[in-house]
């Protein structure tokens, strides 16, 4: 394996890091409107991005952050940007959700299912002007569903194109358990556009990296598209603030807080008996519990990589200081901006 | 009594009717969760989530009412409204036309609105004017709680298409989950007199037609939504400089209270236009035209937006219309 795990640990623990920065920015009021962290995506993260090569160009959803950062943006340009500042990468126009890196070729949209087409594009480009690159989608599996992105699937297969659509599935579509809107199985899916397929544990990051490695060969020597089906957890839920993940953790406030329309629909004349809204309610208890398991650490890709590391406690420690450390001085530097009015 | 706001009185409405009529039932992305007091009280099979696919559960919404139910689609923004227009423009707004009147669409698109929360201008448009350009949809911006409720009981009435649009800045629980999250940092522009307290029984309120709330002899704002609270704080910045400024909320965009316009203007003479949407080719641009066709001899200004919406907050409050920009436009118009 030419890219030791050392390397992809510190670029997974270098973007939970500067995530957990943005979080409290974002927890104090510095970052306004939502915020879609890629805490727990990680390990697909690294394991696909760190093996691009120039000219490859990414197509990225609206929680685009590690694989921005593994890539190569300026991690201080992306923090300026999340604080609304002219410094920032796209001068404080885009935010989080809407992130332009045009010398990456790096693209990302708000709207769930674009980054399909988007890589269509990309790869329809490559291999006209710049042949052996290859474009990657990434995009949650709430996105399978989305017209655009399966006839991106069928485009890319139909005209034999450089794409890698790589699918992270945390199994929710915001607060809507995936399946149950979701019909087939999802690597059937991409197999019937005709697309190579393959699925892997995204928390593991050998896993992802081997994976990837084999099929982004295959993409590039022309083959045509493939899929990568990777499972994972967010484990910020959805997005910061995440109201199901909330009422998980701390039920009451929640309860509290909803509580006088959820009291009035219990009570309210006509509709379902009492009974059955009781069990609606518990259903909707029961889904916050379910994505609260989600942040358990068994379910952290950053943790595991950890555990797999074979160079010792002390060293490692070392490591985590010294990326906290960097994380630490590019937040203080961006604050210092932002204090300055640039 | 619980004071509520934009979404929880539009919420309230729709549970009444749907009490009364079988028939109808919400259906949109996640709104087992988002309007978890309907979902209570009638389950899941008129509460119905649907996978992220706009295109196609808009388009079966459209179906769907030419078959028999009155569903109501939410479209969680109106942003995304760009994945599934073909619903709308080429099948909800034709059939009645094309089946010469034969068959009808009765359905009830609900959707947010609106910027001043810092998400990006991929998730805070206002699009009344793209929508209201396509013959044969009726398209309704309420500015508050009563008016929306009253609405939505009226567009489940209607009989052909019909887009609700709440504002999030008048919807609490819509700025919790996407401004807020949960936090007590961040703070907002929201105008006084958003919540109101939730009446025992909803009664219709015609679509269609406007209503003057604030009397003025010297200039005519016309607004919706938000815009309909700053014309009114501007108004009264305006009384001590000497302009007696009148505040029309539309409450429909599209079809126009035309009449309502033309009574209006032609008592002041100067038209100020106040619109959330873009300034070009839309409703600014429409009134401007119905009052020239109407023969209408006014001077006019319009306060509007005019580029995509910046992230940053500063920048995103200088570009929708505010307070200082309606009353600079307001001494233009009529000096």
């Amino acid at each position: 394996m030419p890219t030791e795990l050392i390397t992809l640990y510190r670029s997974m623990l270098f973007s939970r890091l500067f995530e957990a920065s943005v979080a409290r920015l974002w927890h104090a009021g510095r970052i306004s409107g939502e915020m879609h962290l890629g805490m727990g995506e990680e390990a697909i993260a690294a394991g696909v991005v760190s093996q691009l090569i120039d000219g490859d160009a990414l197509a990225l959803d609206h929680r685009g952050t590690p694989e921005l950062l593994m890539r190569g943006v300026d991690p201080a340009a992306l923090l300026c940007e999340f604080l609304g500042q002219e410094n920032g990468l796209c001068r404080g126009m885009g935010g989080h959700m809407h992130l332009f890196a045009p010398d990456l070729l790096a693209a990302s949209s708000g709207i769930v299912g674009s980054s399909g087409p988007a890589a269509a594009g990309f790869a329809l480009a490559a291999k006209r002007l710049r042949l052996g690159t290859v474009a990657v989608a990434f995009f949650g599996e709430g996105a399978m569903n989305q017209g655009m992105l399966l006839e991106s699937m069928n485009l890319a297969a139909a005209w034999k194109l450089p794409v890698l659509f790589v699918c992270k599935t945390n199994q929710w579509s915001i607060t809507t358990r995936t399946a149950s809107v979701t019909g087939g199985n999802l690597i059937d899916r991409a197999r019937g556009f005709g697309l190579a397929t393959r699925e892997v544990n995204g928390l593991d990051v050998f896993e992802v990296w081997n994976t990837a490695n084999r099929t982004l060969d295959e993409i590039r020597s022309g083959n045509g598209p493939a899929y990568l089906l990777a499972h994972c957890s967010h484990l910020e839920g959805h997005f910061l603030g995440d109201p199901l993940l909330e009422l998980g953790r701390t039920p009451l406030k929640a309860f509290l807080k909803r509580g006088g329309g959820l009291m009035r629909a219990l009570f309210r004349g006509k509709g379902k008996p009492f009974r059955e809204r009781l069990d609606a309610l518990l259903q909707l208890n029961s889904s916050s519990g379910a994505l609260k398991t989600q942040s358990a650490s068994k379910f952290d890709p950053v943790c595991l990589a950890r555990q797999a590391l074979d160079i010792g406690e002390e060293k490692i420690a070392a490591l985590e200081n010294e990326v906290q450390e960097s994380v630490n001085a590019i937040v203080a530097r961006a604050l210092q901006a932002q204090e300055a009015g640039i | 009594m619980t004071r509520v706001t934009i979404s929880e009185a539009v919420d309230d409405a729709l549970g009444q009717a749907m009490a009364a009529d079988e028939r109808i039932l919400l259906m949109g992305e996640d709104v087992q969760g988002m309007h978890s007091s309907l979902f209570l009280r009638f389950g899941s099979e008129r509460v119905v989530n649907t996978p992220i696919s706009e295109a196609a559960f808009l388009g079966a919404g459209v179906a769907a009412a030419m078959a028999g139910l009155r569903p109501v689609v939410e479209i969680m923004l109106v942003d995304f409204l760009g994945v599934a227009m073909d619903a709308l423009l080429n099948h909800a707004a034709k059939v009645e036309t094309f089946s010469g009147g034969r068959w009808k669409v009765p359905l009830v698109v609900r959707t947010t609105i609106g910027g001043g929360y810092g998400d990006g201008g991929q998730h805070e448009q206002s699009l009344g004017g793209w929508l209201a350009h396509i013959p044969g949809l009726a398209v309704i911006c309420p500015s508050t709680p009563l008016d929306a409720g009253s609405l939505m009981l009226s567009a489940l009435e209607y009989g052909s298409p019909v887009i609700l649009q709440e504002h999030k800045l008048l919807s609490k629980m819509w700025l919790d989950v996407l401004g807020s999250g949960g936090r007590k940092t961040v703070t907002y522009d929201i105008p006084e007199g958003t919540s109101a307290e939730l009446p025992k029984l909803w009664e219709p309120l015609p679509i269609s037609k406007g209503a003057v709330l604030r009397e003025g002899s010297d200039l005519t704002i016309i607004s919706t939504a938000v815009g309909v609270h700053r014309g009114m704080e501007a108004a009264q910045q305006l009384e001590s400089d000497g302009i007696s400024a009148s505040v029309v909320d539309l409450r429909t965009i599209s079809p126009l209270d035309r009449d309502l316009i033309y009574r209006e203007v032609r008592r002041t003479g100067h038209l100020l236009v106040l619109d959330e949407d873009y300034e070009s080719f839309g409703l600014s641009g429409e009134l401007a035209a119905v009052v020239l066709e109407a023969g209408l001899s006014i001077k006019y200004a319009r306060v509007c937006t005019r580029t995509t919406i910046p992230y940053a907050r500063e920048r995103e409050d200088q570009v929708l219309p505010n307070v200082e920009r309606i009353i600079t436009a307001a001494h233009q118009v009529c000096s």
